[in-house]
């Protein structure tokens, strides 16, 4: 990698002179004016129902009748962080982002790569890897519902051709997990597929064209120039991924509805479950205030991790 | 400067144009969607549960409610069994957007009725159409009572009751003189005695019953055994455990003897149990009698269906549901539609002999003493049971398909497999229902009355 990046010019900073630049009036009023439409739904949609989330977890509250109910102080948080089937289905969570984020982030930049590398149809690749992440949860979940099925779906036979022994997919909790995890690669890995090719194209050609002249074959090109000009993208890749996957409800609440009895439950089906299907809107805010809390501390973590690097890296 | 304005002039069409779209929009399903109102595509909004079979004798009902009112519209809609239901419904009504009709379980109406939901039947004008405490099964009516009000019309009682193969049973020596029915069983001994004769009459199981991640069928089983015994297992609005430690082993013990013994398998799922049941290979069968047109199907297969006789108490008791009729509290709702609505509340009470082809047991007593009713066999078996019901304590969390009948049936499946001993079952069950009484309740009961 040394080599290659000796031979390269260190790229000048795009516009030196826009960091000083203080914007005039005008333009900051124009970018209030612009941003607007985005801050009032963002206020409405998300700061909104937080600020009120944040209140409600310390009432009885509940979902079916107006006004916010008795004030209980923090007991919403003490008995919610008393209760294992809380911290259970937090482990659920996690343990689908251990299972789904390496293939994910693996399996994208994988394709990506031979993607751009194809010479015919590559709109075609690009589209067809993209397409699925664009099909709604529940139609994704109905007919892998069907392709799961004991005896008649199309994987357990697929599984049996090959003679590999068929997991209960829908009945045990290792089908369950496993058909959740495929389910979930072939319908999202389309996102960070896309994040990767759009970060490939930026990678300048003349740096493959010096290293083809130093005789660097395709497989050392990959190895040294691209996936080295890409980790930014990795990093962004691996904590939007997380994040993703610690969110993780319509899958599962539709393939296995957290089952079997409730083995593979999700916090936010934990959350669904007291929050709406018990009523208990209170303890149901408190759940998610804690999770939120969970998943700030992990973002802030890798977003601390990087800086850390990449200041080493300058010193 | 050109530029400037030519962009102004843009954004101002623009806004224009949708602000005209949005106004234009006013009456469309979306804005009425958006400012949450329910647009009145009918006349009665009716909402239910049913599919399969049950599904299919609503859609008749609903029929012929429209023969015979042919001015009023219907719309059914059908959501998913169990707990998304009762979300849907509980939500639907606390945000002002309610069917006019809806139908609920008996044991899922405590908290319904506490939150507020529910339009008292005293206020809905069924009872100037005859429909009155007089004329249902008393158990009925008594659960659709909450806090000193009646909340829901019962629609009929669905019992779990036993099963048994007429052709074993007859080998076996256990019908009655007349051949229509079990000799009289008292008591324990006689039950566990049927069982074994029923093996020694070439079954391979004296009795069958779904367990393997079935929870709901073990606690309706395991509910109907210890209520002979003792009362309810919680009590005070579901806040106060009140388990008889002495009655619950006695029934924990006389539940894992059937299994131990080989009379009965102590894990089979419901497709082993209906396999096993239908082929002769099982004397009788533990169910609910909504199962019953499912082995109607099977050719050349005699089977009956009769009450539990009572088995460690001195009476008969029979665990069972019902499925009731509830109007939505809605204050936009007019005088028109509630007077529509309490007429497809009695339509459907005059049609209930339809109802009671899927096996249940109709609650209101001229279509329980109806021909219609008398002639079905055999529905006409049980329904004796309807009149001993107990149903699930009063609480916030109980009821058909609840979190909470999952997790005591847990306990319960743990016992049948031999996995758990009677003794510490009751630990066990004590410590499932603690998680429940501890927890803060959404609504209290007494609510229920303001």
């Amino acid at each position: 990698m040394t080599t290659v990046a000796s031979t390269r010019p260190v790229p000048a900073p795009a516009r030196p002179a826009a960091a000083d630049r203080r914007p005039s009036a005008s333009e900051g009023r124009a970018g209030l004016l612009l941003s607007g439409p985005f801050l009032l739904v963002y206020v409405v949609f998300v700061i909104g129902p937080l600020l009120v989330g944040a209140v409600v977890s310390f009432f009885n509250t509940t979902t079916v009748k107006n006004g916010l109910g008795a004030w209980v102080g923090l007991s919403n948080y003490t008995r919610v962080c008393g209760d294992p089937l809380f911290w259970q289905a937090m482990w659920h969570s996690v343990l689908f982002t251990l299972f789904t984020t390496p293939p994910l982030v693996l399996l994208a930049l994988l394709f990506a790569v031979l993607a751009a590398r194809i010479r015919r149809a590559r709109v075609f690749y690009r589209i067809a890897f993209f397409a699925p992440y664009v099909v709604p949860s529940s139609v994704v979940a109905l007919i892998f519902l069907w392709m799961y099925t004991p005896q008649v779906g199309l994987v357990p036979k697929v599984f049996d051709a090959v003679g590999l022994p068929v997991p209960d997919f829908i009945g045990s909790t290792s089908g369950g997990w496993t058909a959740v995890t495929l389910m979930t690669l072939w319908w999202t890995f389309g996102f960070n597929f896309v994040l990767y090719t759009a970060a490939i194209q930026d990678v300048p050609g003349d740096v493959y064209e010096a290293a083809a002249l130093d005789g660097a074959t395709p497989w050392q090109q990959i190895r040294f120039i691209t996936i080295p000009l890409l980790a930014r993208t990795t990093s962004l890749v691996v904590i939007l991924q997380i994040v993703a996957s610690l969110k993780v409800f319509d899958q599962i609440y539709l393939l296995l509805s957290g089952g079997p009895n409730q083995s593979t439950r999700p916090v936010i089906e934990y959350i669904y479950d007291t929050g709406f299907t018990s009523y208990r809107g209170g303890y149901g805010a408190a759940a998610t205030l804690i999770y939120f809390a969970v998943i700030v501390a992990i973002s802030a973590a890798w977003y601390g991790l990087r800086r850390w690097r990449a200041s080493r890296a300058a010193a | 400067m050109g530029g400037a304005m030519a962009r102004r002039r843009f954004l101002a069409l623009g806004g224009g144009l949708a602000l005209t779209g949005s106004l234009g929009a006013c009456a469309s399903p979306v804005v009425s969607g958006l400012t949450g109102t329910q647009p009145d595509t009918a006349d009665v909004i009716f909402w239910n549960l049913f599919t399969g079979g049950d599904g299919a004798n609503m859609v008749l009902m609903e029929d012929a409610f429209r023969a015979s009112h042919p001015g009023t519209s219907v719309e059914a809609t059908i959501l998913s069994w169990g707990n998304p239901y009762y979300t849907k419904l509980a939500l639907a009504t606390a945000s002002g957007t309610p069917p006019d009709v809806a139908i609920a379980h008996l044991s899922r109406l405590p908290l319904l009725a506490a939150s507020g939901l529910l339009e008292p039947v005293a206020d809905t004008g069924v009872a100037e159409l005859g429909v009155t405490r007089d004329r249902f099964t008393p158990a009925a009516w008594q659960k659709a009572t909450v806090a000193g009000s009646v909340f829901a019309v019962p629609l009929d009682t669905h019992p779990f009751v036993l099963f048994y193969n007429a052709d074993l049973a007859r080998k076996a020596g256990l019908l009655n003189t007349a051949g229509d029915g079990l000799k009289d069983m008292r008591g324990k001994d006689d039950f566990v005695g049927a069982l074994k004769a029923m093996k020694d009459a070439g079954a391979q199981y004296g009795a069958v019953m779904s367990i393997t991640a079935d929870p709901s069928t073990a606690w309706r089983c395991f509910s109907m055994v210890y209520s002979g015994l003792a009362g309810p297992v919680v009590s005070d609005s579901g806040t106060r455990i009140t388990v008889d430690d002495a009655a619950m082993e006695e029934s924990f013990a006389f539940l894992r003897e059937l299994t131990s013994g080989g009379l009965m398998p102590g894990s089979l799922t419901g497709a082993g149990a209906n396999a096993l049941f239908s082929t002769g290979k099982a004397g009788f069968l533990f169910d609910g009698e909504w199962q019953i047109p499912s082995y109607r199907l099977i050719k050349d297969f005699r089977f009956n269906v009769v009450p539990f006789p009572a088995l460690l108490g001195p009476k008969p008791v029979a665990y069972a549901d019902s499925h009731a009729l509830v109007v939505p509290r809605n204050s936009r709702r007019s005088a028109r539609r509630t007077a529509d609505a309490a007429a497809f509340v009695k339509s459907l009470l005059d049609n209930s002999a339809v109802w009671a082809h899927g096996g249940h047991v109709p609650a209101w007593l001229p279509t329980q003493r109806s021909r219609a009713f008398l002639d079905q066999s055999p529905q006409r078996n049980y329904v004796q049971a309807a009149f001993s019901a107990v149903y699930d304590p009063v609480a916030w969390y109980t009821g058909a398909g609840s979190d909470f009948q999952s997790t005591v049936g847990a306990t319960i499946i743990e016992v049948l497999a031999g996995r758990m001993s009677p003794k510490s079952a009751v630990t066990a069950m004590r410590s499932d229902l603690k998680r429940y009484t501890t927890a803060r309740p959404p609504v209290t009961m007494q609510e229920a009355s303001r």
